[in-house]
């Protein structure tokens, strides 16, 4: 029990908590508190305060001394006349115990004593800022216009793909569940391919579909010929939104759709598959028409499944920094902001700031989605029967045309992935190849990197799974310490709200402090594990809490009663009854793992680069055809270990029917 | 009492004690300071209403949920501190707790096995238990293959395959049909009492503790209100809670009025007053039954004129409200068997004359029970 607390304090609550003080963190030059003395062969000259000095020389501005922890001053610059020659000497002190001081000889100086050096070495000093705390960082951050037009940027992409998803999951769930049209398992199958794949799969693949070199555009100039096409394509490419605009809210609008629309859809079918036929039959006898029934029955029905559906998508969209990064061209979201801020201009406490802005709407949506999640539990009857949709042809029918098309723009994005990663030199040269699959040669890690992956999702599956269990397991049939359990309760439901770019941000400052005695974790395999677990830990954690919680509270006492040692009820009844969900949740962790950028993009190093990220570093210098060879593989990696998982379900399903059913 | 079922106590050892034993949830007290002796070889039921702490001194027992104050000892021992697994008993819960996932023989054979018994000895004992329980067929099966008297069954069987030295039900049979109810009390009290094992069951239901137990400690509000044979609790509830709680009984409110004399509105009774003093408001209790209708004269003692409300049909009696001046607005209900009726052509509005036999009245002081 201990261990686990433990665990999530560490991976959690203290990274968090050295974010937020960074976020608070702020750094200036306090050239007040510097003083400095001229030797020019004369004795020592009237001492100089080095604020008036540069504001009589116009090279400070009192107002402008903020900088970022890195910042620098070289003090020569308070000398016009300085000349490294010069047989000048100069000293220097600070004024104020405590101040950032200054760099001398290379070392920081941080008390009042008088540096006394010769121009040569004079030469190298640098004047350092000065930290405090304050909210001089968010001031900063909302007097930069560039920066806080993100936080509208992302709340529009996510509200409107929200509405989007949830319309379009809605349809396709309705069908799956109301009507009487075929194959619905293989359209299940296929509406949840887009889990398998990292996200940034889909802006490569609209890329391909709708970019600059269009397939839809060499399609159509292939079966219509060239002229014909043209004018359209012009018209278009006129338009307000023409084929260049992939890059931008449209891009990331759509694409941030297909890689939701899971998500949504699970939590929709759920909703509709709840339904009590009882409703629908009294609807019936009391002469509703249709459109009524729909309106007072299937909607008040499915609503709370909507409104958690359009909660869990809109944090999904406003976290993912994956899409936005390939397809989003000039168009700044926050979570880009983060990676931009810590990865391009290593300004961490402006990163800071920006995670703890992101953290707000992902909160908010987060306890929003808990609390309708609590009603939707309060909705489902014992009495209830279940709902049989009864065929009627031209419903079917449509429903079915609107799954065919669903499924043929799912399955045409990535055949478009592995089409382009298996051809030459899109559009100029259309010969195979397995020229974009020579990893090595490209930036992103290579093939190391997906061995990496596979080696970081096995991990994370392993060591998550035991985690979640036990810790589930503590909480659900723990007794005494109630206190503790409602903690560890509140600890593990919070890695859901956070998201991944704010967790790896909050892991820098943690884990790469220099006084952390975990310091060593830092760059190795273990903290990709620790970030990943942690990142993933709230539905597994849930998933496993759901499996106890359908187990009978008495078997502990009985085997008690008995005189067994806990480990054998554990061991021959606990774990066994469980086995299904386990298996789900290692199954969740290791996809997962293999697809997820956000978190472990500031936890790798040259070692350990992952499949996910070289997807990402190499659509960032341009190989985007590799980019979308690397990301089939982990299609492919996660579709057999998929696969596999079906299969052992199945087979454990047979094994032990004898005693789950009646 | 003489009418024990299980012959007199004095001479008997005590195997389980309970004394001054208090559990506190946060601010509820689901037990105020319970003392209690069962004697070995015992069946003792603890009765009463939801809530009212039963299971709480079950569990307490059992040291599932050890008490906040207090002490338990079992067979001499000092168990009190003990955790479940260090203490002598096997329980049976009204969920049977069978593991799913194991077969009937394994889950027999759980607590049978770490104890330095041979594979052969463990499969002897399984079939010894099996037959003993009526199942002698039904090891390779999994508990979800079985009826729920099965089930019942093979959880018992679990429960003493170790030979614990007491035997503990949490209402093992609230969970089964009427039926399989009824006949499943027998077998569990003649298992009992073939096994001459200590056992301590929970119930809210009265019929099962009365017909099942050796000795009933009905509780409410975390106190015991009485112990007793069976008997003793119909016949002589101690308190008007365990009256109003066994069985069916008439309360109609009065005054002592005298030594051994009680006054309803308008009639005065003779009973035992049990030293009350004159003037004290106290609740007369007479159960319908013990009503008699037959051959009663004016005048006699104890006899009370009435007239016939309503009758209620109820298959080998009817049960009949009278109203009486005497009474004042309270009606007593009273048993009047199929034949007297017929026989004396009794019907709805006839006037009647009744005796409310003096030793079969009780007065509780006060006067806060439902009528």
């Amino acid at each position: 029990m201990l261990v686990i607390v433990l665990y999530l304090l560490i991976a959690l609550a203290f990274p968090l908590y050295v974010m937020l003080s960074k976020s608070f963190e702020t750094y200036a030059f306090r050239f007040d508190t510097v003083e400095l003395q001229v030797d020019r062969g004369e004795g020592w000259g009237e001492t100089l305060n080095a604020m008036a000095l540069g504001e009589g020389l116009g090279i400070v501005d009192p107002g402008a001394l903020v900088t970022t922890s890195d910042g620098r001053f070289p003090a020569t610059s308070f000398f016009p006349d300085f000349s490294f020659r010069a047989k000048t000497l100069y000293r220097i002190r600070n004024t104020k115990e405590g101040s950032g001081g200054f760099l001398v000889k290379g070392r920081p100086a941080t008390g009042t004593d008088w540096f006394e050096l010769t121009s040569g070495e004079f030469r190298r000093v640098q004047i350092r800022p000065s930290q405090a705390t304050g909210t001089g960082n968010y001031l900063s951050y909302f007097s930069t216009p560039a920066l806080f037009t993100s936080i509208y940027n992302s709340l529009m992409i996510a509200m409107i793909s929200t509405i989007v998803t949830v319309t379009l999951a809605f349809l396709y769930a309705y069908a799956l569940t109301r009507s009487c049209m075929r194959f619905k398992g293989a359209f299940k199958m296929i509406a949840m391919v887009p889990i398998l794949v990292p996200s940034l799969l889909a802006g490569i693949g609209l890329i391909y579909l709708f970019g600059k070199q269009s397939l839809v555009l060499k399609v159509a100039e292939w079966a219509f010929g060239e002229e014909t096409v043209a004018p359209w394509w012009d018209m278009l490419a006129n338009g307000a939104y023409g084929p260049s605009e992939i890059y931008g809210p449209t891009g990331i609008v759509i694409a941030s759709v297909f890689f939701t629309f899971p998500h949504a859809l699970i939590i929709i079918i759920t909703a509709l598959s709840i339904a009590d036929a009882r409703l629908y039959e009294a609807a019936i006898a009391l002469r509703a028409p249709k459109p009524r029934i729909f309106r007072t029955v299937t909607i008040p029905g499915a609503r709370y499944g909507l409104i958690s559906a359009a909660f869990v998508v809109f944090n999904l969209v406003i976290t993912d920094f994956g899409v936005p990064k390939v397809i989003g061209g000039q168009f700044n979201v926050l979570a880009v902001d983060i990676y931009k801020q810590v990865i391009g201009q290593q300004n961490f406490q402006m990163g800071a700031v920006v995670s703890v802005v992101l953290l707000i709407p992902a909160l908010i949506a987060f306890t929003v989605d808990r609390i309708v999640q609590k009603k939707q539990v309060a909705l489902l009857s014992a009495r209830a029967v279940p709902y049989e949709p009864k065929p009627s042809r031209r419903f079917d029918r449509t429903m079915f045309a609107y799954c065919c098309f669903v499924a043929f723009f799912i399955l045409g994005v990535l055949a478009v992935c592995q089409y382009a990663a298996l051809i030459k030199f899109w559009p100029y040269n259309l010969s195979l190849s397995l020229g974009n699959y020579n990893f090595d040669v490209m930036d992103g890690g290579g093939w190391d990197s997906y061995a990496n992956s596979i080696q970081m999702a096995f991990y994370t599956a392993i060591v998550g799974t035991f985690m979640v269990f036990t810790g589930a397991y503590m909480v659900e049939k723990g007794k005494g310490f109630n206190s503790g359990r409602t903690g560890f309760q509140f600890l593990a439901m919070m890695p859901m709200a956070i998201p991944g770019m704010v967790l790896g941000l909050a892991y820098i400052f943690f884990f790469n402090h220099p006084n952390n005695p975990l310091n060593f974790v830092y760059g190795t395999m273990g903290i990709l594990v620790i970030c990943t677990v942690t990142h993933f830990y709230t539905v597994s954690h849930l998933t496993a809490v759901t499996a106890l919680k359908q187990m009978d509270p008495e078997f502990e006492a009985v085997s008690q009663s008995l005189k067994q040692p806990f480990t054998k009820i554990f061991a021959r009844v606990t774990v066994p009854v469980c086995l299904p969900a386990i298996l789900d949740i290692s199954i969740y962790l290791f996809v997962n793992a293999m697809t997820t950028v956000s978190a472990v993009v500031f936890l790798y190093s040259p070692d350990t680069t992952l499949a996910s990220v070289a997807v990402l570093n190499m659509d960032d210098a341009g190989d985007i055809a590799p980019a979308a060879a690397m990301g089939m593989m982990i299609f492919y990696t996660n579709a057999g270990v998929r696969l596999l998982h079906a299969g052992l379900t199945r087979g454990l399903h047979r094994r032990t029917q004898a005693w789950r059913t009646r | 009492m003489s009418e024990s079922g299980a012959g007199g106590e004095t001479d008997r050892t005590v195997y389980l004690r309970i004394e001054d034993l208090t559990k506190k949830f946060g601010g509820f007290t689901a037990l105020k300071d319970v003392t209690l002796e069962i004697y070995e070889g015992e069946f003792v039921c603890f009765l009463g209403p939801s809530g009212c702490g039963k299971t709480t001194l079950l569990r307490a027992i059992a040291g599932l949920d050890i008490q906040t104050r207090g002490r338990v000892e079992q067979a001499g021992k000092d168990i009190s501190a003990l955790p479940p697994s260090e203490r002598d008993f096997g329980i049976v819960f009204q969920s049977y707790a069978l593991f799913p996932n194991l077969t009937v023989t394994r889950n027999i054979a759980y607590g049978l096995e770490n104890r330095k018994a041979s594979r052969a000895e463990i499969a002897a004992r399984v079939t010894e238990l099996l037959d003993l329980v009526g199942l002698p067929d039904q090891g390779d099966k999994y508990p979800a293959q079985l009826s729920g008297g099965q089930q019942q069954r093979i959880a018992l069987a679990r429960a003493i395959a170790t030979s614990p030295g007491l035997l503990l039900l949490d209402e093992p049979l609230s969970a089964l049909d009427a039926k399989v109810r009824v006949h499943l009390r027998h077998e569990v009290k003649d298992l009992q009492r073939r096994l001459g094992i200590t056992t301590v069951m929970v119930t809210h239901d009265q019929e099962e503790a009365l017909t099942m137990a050796d000795r009933i400690v009905v509780m409410n509000h975390g106190v015991i209100e009485q112990i007793g044979t069976p008997l003793e609790i119909y016949r002589l509830p101690a308190t008007s809670f365990v009256a109003d709680f066994i069985g069916t009984m008439n309360f109609v409110p009065g005054t002592v009025s005298g030594p051994d004399r009680v006054r309803l509105a308008g009639v005065d009774l003779a009973c035992e007053s049990d030293g009350l003093a004159e003037g004290t408001a106290v609740t007369v209790a007479v159960r319908p039954e013990d009503i008699v209708v037959q051959s009663v004269q004016g005048g006699e003692e104890n006899a009370v004129e009435a007239r016939i409300g309503e009758m209620e049909f109820l298959g080998s009696f009817y049960r009949a409200d009278l109203v009486s001046e005497g009474l004042g607005e309270a009606r007593l209900r009273a048993d009047l068997s199929i034949n007297l009726v017929r026989s004396q052509g009794i019907n709805e509005g006839d006037p009647l004359s009744v005796l409310l036999p003096r030793e079969r009245i009780r007065i509780y002081p006060g006067s806060a029970v439902r009528g």
